[in-house]
C-alpha cells in the first residue's frame, strides 16, 4: 500500500539514497536494516513524507502523493516513533493524545483512545506525570502510545530501542511484537540490530550505501544473501571467492585455489562464485586423522590462528589454506583445548553453504 | 478540558491588552481637533517654577484651547519654534530671542515678566565677593582667585546670561576651577553645594532648593542679573500646521491684565515673596533696567 | 535615609489618598507600557519564530540587526521617532507628537527587538528533531508553531518580562515624543525626573517607589505563571 518509486535523495553533491522500487504490503512489518549512514532513516523519512526526494515519487494506495495541498492529509495517515522519545514538555497523557489533538479528534474519543493505548503500553499509571520525570523506557513507551493512539495506516519506527539498555529493550521489543501482531498495522521498522529485524520483520530489507541491496523474507536474507555486502552485514563472515570446478547434478565443487568445497548449486563450470558460510555453521574437531561420523561433506585441517571471546561464545579463526571463522561455545574450546597454534579440523555441511555469483568486475 | 480554559484565558488577556492599547489612544478629555491644540515651547526652569501649572489651565478654561507645554532647554525651545514645531514660545534669553526675531522666525516678541538671578556660593566665601554690588566684579574676583565656579554649560537662559557677564568682565573662563555641569539648575546647585563652589541661579530655583543646599546669596539685585521673560509667536511660514490663531491667543493671554495679576501674586504663599514681576507693556529690558 | 522614608510615607499618602494626579500618571504609565509590550509581542513573536524556523539569504545579518536592536538607547529611539512625528516630518499630518500614542510607538520600537530576539533564541533552542517529530505526528505549519512556542514558554515569558521592564522604566523616548505634558503624557519616569529637577525629592522618591512597586507586581504575576508548572 506504500511505495517508493525512482526515489533519489542528495545532500549537496552526494547522493545518499537511490531506490528504484520499494513496495510495502498492507499489514506487513518491513524491517530495514543496514550499517550506520546507509540511508535507512532517510528512506524512512521519504516514505513518511517528511523529506522530499530530489527525484521520484511516493505512492499511497497506488496514488502518488504530491508535495502540495494533499501533503498534510497524506502525512496524517502515518505515525512515527524515533530513537529519542521527543515528548512535549507536559504530562504523559497530553503527549499520548497529541496526535489526536492535532487531528481535532473530539475530547471524549481522544481521552478514550489515549487511555486505551497507555494501558496497552503499560504506562496507564503514569498519565498525570510530567515527562521530565520519566525513565528512558517509560518515555519511549509514551512515544509509542502516542503513535498507536493515532491508529495510523502506516507506522514508522526509526531505531526506537537503540537508546535503551538491553533489558528495557528486550521488554519493549516483546510488547511491541505482541501489539503489532494484534493490531496488524502496516509497519516500517528501521534498526541496525539484526536480531530485532529477524524477530519483528515479515520481510527484511538490507540498505547498503543508499541502495536496497536485498528485500525478502528474513530466512532468505539471512540464509541466502544476494550480495557479498548483504552477506557480510547479516553475519556471514566466511566469504571465499572461487570458481566452479565440477558441476554434478545439483552439487558443485568450488575451487578457491587452496580448498575444494562441495556445495549445492547448479552453476556451470567455470562460473566465478563466492562461497558463504556462517561461522555458526562451522564445526571444529580434533585434528587426528580418524574418520568422523558426522555427515559434513567438507573437512579441512588447519591451525588455530586466533581466539576472540564473543559473549558466551568464542570466535575462532582457523588457517587452513583459506582463513575460516567458526563460532563455538566456550565449552567446546575447553574440550578441544584450543589455543593459537593448535591443529584443528574444520568441517561444515554442504547445505550450510550459500553461493553468490560474482560479476566480472567484482561485486560489492 | 484544560486546553479550552487556557485558550479562553489567553483570549481574555488579549482582549484586556487590546482595551489598554485602545484607551491609550490619542484623545484625552479636552478637545483635540487639530486647530484647538496649541503647542507652547518653554524652558524647564519656567515650568519648574510652577507658574504654568496655574496659568495654562486658566487659559484653557477661558479659550477652550488645549495647550501642550513642551519644557526643554532654551536652545531647543527656540529651535522648535523656528521649525514651526511650536505655536508660541515663552523664554528668557533675550539675546538669542532677538537673533530669531531678526531672522523672522519669531513674530511679536513681547515682554511678559521678569525674575532675577543671584550669585550664590559657599559660606566661607574664598573670593571675598559677598555683598558686592556688581556681579561682573564678583566674577572677576572669582576668576582671579580661581575659586571653584559651576556653570550650567547647556546654552540655557541661565547659561547665556552667565556667559554675557563673563564677556563684560573680559574673561574667558577656563581651568580646573570652572566646572560645567551640562544639567538643570537643581542639579547644578547640588554640584555647587558638593564642591563648595559659586554659581549663578534664578531666584525661583534658589528659593525651592534653599533648605537643601548651604549656599547663601553673595550678590543680588544688580541690573545684569535680571531675567526677562518674553512671549513670542511663531511665524506660520516656519513650518506646516502652525496654529497661528492659537499662538496669538496665548500670547495675548499672557499679557492680559488678569493674567498679569496672577503672575504678580504667584509664589507669595509658598516662599513669602513673589517669584516674578509682571511687565507687560514694557518694550525693552532697559525699561526695567536690564 | 530619612529622605527615602519620607518618600515612602509620601507615596503611601498619595496612593491611599487617591491623589488624582498620581493615579492618573500611574495609570497612564501602565497603559502605555502595557500597550507597547502587547504590540511588541504581536509583532515580535511571529517575527522571531519565522527567523528561527526558516532559512533565507541574509539570515545572519537579520539576526545581528535584531540583537543590536535589543540594545537601542531609548533616547535615540525617541529622537528619531520625534523627527518622524514632527509637523514638518513625514508623519506630521497624523498629529501624534506629544500624545500617548507617540509614546506607545516609540516604546514599541524599543520593545519589539527585545521580544523578537528572545523569541528567536527560545525557538532555536528546541532541537530540530523535535520539529521533525511534530511534523511526523501530523502537525500543520500553524500547529507546529503553536507547539514550538508552547515548548519554549519559559524563555518566552522571560521575553515578555524583559519587554515590559524595558519600556516601563525608560524615560528618554517618553520625554522626547511625549513631552511630559501634565494630564496628557506625563508618566512615572518623566514625572520623577521632573520632580527631581525641581528639587521635590520626596515626591520624586514617592513616584520612584510607585514605579518599582508597579514593575514588581507585574513581574511577580508573570513569574508566577512562568514557574507554575515545574515539578517540585
Amino acid at each position: 500500500m506504500l511505495e517508493a518509486r525512482g526515489v533519489a535523495v542528495a545532500y549537496g553533491a552526494r547522493t545518499v539514497l537511490e531506490v528504484d522500487e520499494l513496495a510495502v504490503r498492507r499489514g506487513e512489518t518491513l524491517a530495514l536494516i543496514g550499517p550506520n549512514g546507509a540511508g535507512k532513516s532517510t528512506l524512512l523519512r521519504v516514505l513518511g513524507l517528511l523529506e522530499r526526494p530530489a527525484r521520484g515519487e511516493v505512492r499511497l494506495d497506488g496514488q502518488p502523493v504530491g508535495w502540495g495541498r494533499d501533503l498534510l492529509r497524506a502525512r496524517r495517515r502515518f505515525a512515527s516513533v524515533f530513537q529519542e522519545p521527543l515528548l512535549a514538555d507536559t504530562t504523559v497523557e497530553r503527549n499520548v493524545g497529541l496526535g489526536l489533538a492535532l487531528r481535532r479528534v473530539p475530547g471524549p474519543a481522544l481521552r478514550r483512545r489515549s487511555a486505551h493505548w497507555m494501558d496497552r503500553l503499560g504506562i496507564g499509571g503514569l498519565a498525570g506525570r510530567p515527562v521530565r520525570t520519566l525513565s528512558g523506557g517509560e518515555a519511549q513507551r509514551t512515544s509509542l502510545a502516542r503513535a498507536f493512539a493515532i491508529e495510523p495506516d502506516v507506522l514508522l519506527l526509526d531505531e526506537p530501542f537503540s537508546a535503551l539498555d538491553a533489558p528495557t529493550r528486550e521488554e519493549l521489543l516483546r510488547d511491541l511484537q505482541r501489539i503489532l501482531r494484534d493490531a496488524a498495522v502496516t509497519t516500517v521498522f528501521v534498526t541496525h540490530e539484526r536480531a530485532e529485524a529477524l524477530r519483528l520483520g515479515d520481510r527484511v530489507g538490507v540498505v547498503l550505501d543508499g541502495r536496497v541491496a536485498q528485500l525478502a523474507a528474513p530466512e532468505v536474507v539471512f540464509g541466502r544473501p544476494a550480495t557479498p555486502g548483504v552477506a557480510r552485514f547479516v553475519g556471514v563472515e566466511n566469504l571465499l571467492p572461487g570458481r566452479v570446478a565440477v558441476a554434478d547434478d545439483g552439487l558443485v565443487t568450488v575451487d578457491t585455489g587452496r580448498l575444494r568445497i562441495r556445495a549445492p548449486g547448479d552453476e556451470p563450470v567455470g562460473r566465478r562464485v563466492l562461497v558463504c558460510v556462517r561461522p555458526e555453521d562451522v564445526v571444529l574437531g580434533t585434528a587426528e586423522g580418524r574418520p568422523t561420523r558426522d555427515s559434513a561433506l567438507n573437512h579441512f585441517f588447519g591451525r588455530v590462528a586466533d581466539l576472540v571471546p564473543a559473549g558466551i561464545q568464542v570466535r575462532v579463526q582457523v588457517e587452513c589454506g583459506d582463513s575460516l571463522v567458526a563460532l563455538v561455545t566456550r565449552h567446546s574450546v575447553q574440550e578441544l583445548a584450543l589455543t593459537p597454534g593448535t591443529p584443528v579440523k574444520v568441517s561444515f555441511k554442504a547445505s550450510a553453504i550459500h553461493l553468490i555469483e560474482r560479476e566480472k568486475a567484482g561485486g560489492r | 478540558m484544560p486546553r479550552w480554559t487556557r485558550a479562553r484565558a489567553l483570549g481574555l488577556a488579549a482582549a484586556l491588552v487590546a482595551a489598554l492599547a485602545w484607551s491609550a489612544g490619542p484623545a484625552p478629555a479636552t478637545a483635540q481637533t487639530p486647530s484647538r491644540v496649541v503647542i507652547l515651547s518653554t524652558t524647564t526652569s519656567t515650568q519648574d517654577s510652577g507658574l504654568l501649572d496655574v496659568l495654562v489651565p486658566m487659559f484653557e478654561k477661558q479659550t477652550g484651547y488645549s495647550v501642550k507645554t513642551i519644557a526643554v532647554g532654551t536652545g531647543q525651545a527656540l529651535a522648535l519654534a523656528a521649525r514651526g514645531e511650536a505655536d508660541v514660545s515663552l523664554c528668557h534669553a533675550p539675546a538669542l530671542e532677538k537673533k530669531y526675531v531678526a531672522e523672522g522666525k519669531i513674530l511679536n516678541r513681547r515682554l511678559v515678566m521678569y525674575n532675577d538671578f543671584v550669585l550664590v556660593g559657599p559660606a566661607e566665601d574664598p573670593a571675598r565677593v559677598r555683598g558686592l554690588a556688581s556681579a561682573v566684579e564678583a566674577l572677576e574676583r572669582i576668576a582671579e582667585t580661581q575659586s571653584r565656579f559651576v556653570s550650567r554649560g547647556d546654552r540655557s537662559g541661565t547659561h547665556l546670561l552667565e556667559l554675557e557677564l563673563w564677556k563684560q568682565a573680559g574673561i574667558a573662563p577656563r581651568g580646573t576651577w570652572y566646572l560645567e555641569s551640562g544639567q538643570g539648575m537643581g542639579q547644578t546647585l547640588g554640584i555647587a553645594d558638593e564642591r563648595r563652589a559659586y554659581t549663578i541661579t534664578d531666584r525661583a530655583t534658589y528659593l525651592a532648593f534653599r533648605k537643601r543646599v548651604a549656599l547663601p546669596i553673595m550678590v543680588e539685585r544688580d541690573r545684569p542679573l535680571l531675567n526677562i521673560y518674553s512671549v513670542m509667536e511663531v511665524n506660520p511660514a516656519n513650518g506646516p500646521r502652525v496654529n497661528r490663531a492659537g499662538g496669538k491667543a496665548f500670547a495675548e493671554f499672557m499679557l492680559a491684565p488678569e493674567t498679569q495679576a496672577v503672575i504678580k501674586a504667584f509664589g507669595v504663599d509658598r516662599y513669602g515673596q513673589p517669584l516674578f514681576v509682571p511687565i507687560a507693556g514694557a518694550t525693552s529690558g532697559a525699561q526695567v533696567g536690564g | 535615609m530619612a529622605l527615602i522614608w519620607e518618600g515612602l510615607r509620601r507615596a503611601v499618602g498619595l496612593l491611599v489618598g487617591l491623589d488624582r494626579e498620581v493615579l492618573g500618571i500611574t495609570w497612564l504609565s501602565l497603559q502605555v507600557a502595557g500597550a507597547s509590550t502587547a504590540l511588541a509581542l504581536l509583532l515580535g513573536i511571529p517575527l522571531g519564530s519565522a527567523i528561527a524556523l526558516t532559512r533565507f539569504p541574509g539570515r545572519g545579518l537579520v539576526i545581528s540587526l535584531v540583537n543590536t536592536g535589543m540594545g537601542l538607547p531609548p533616547v535615540v529611539v525617541g529622537l528619531f521617532v520625534s523627527i518622524l512625528l514632527w509637523r514638518s516630518g513625514p508623519l506630521g499630518s497624523l498629529e501624534l507628537l506629544y500624545t500617548p500614542t507617540a509614546i506607545v510607538i516609540a516604546q514599541l520600537v524599543i520593545a519589539a527587538p527585545i521580544v523578537t530576539g528572545l523569541t528567536l533564541a527560545a525557538v532555536q533552542q528546541i532541537p530540530a528533531r523535535f520539529r521533525l517529530q511534530m511534523l511526523a505526528l501530523g502537525a500543520s505549519r500553524g500547529q507546529l508553531l503553536w507547539l514550538l512556542l508552547r515548548e519554549a514558554r519559559l524563555p518566552m515569558l522571560a521575553a515578555v518580562m524583559a519587554g515590559f521592564g524595558g519600556v516601563i522604566s525608560e524615560i528618554g523616548a517618553s520625554m522626547m515624543v511625549g513631552g511630559n505634558i501634565r494630564g496628557q503624557t506625563r508618566v512615572l519616569t518623566t514625572a520623577t525626573v521632573m520632580e527631581t529637577a525641581k528639587g521635590s525629592f520626596d515626591v520624586a522618591i514617592a513616584l520612584s517607589l510607585i514605579l518599582l512597586a508597579l514593575t514588581f507586581l507585574v513581574n511577580y504575576l508573570l513569574t508566577a505563571i512562568q514557574q507554575r508548572r515545574r515539578p517540585a
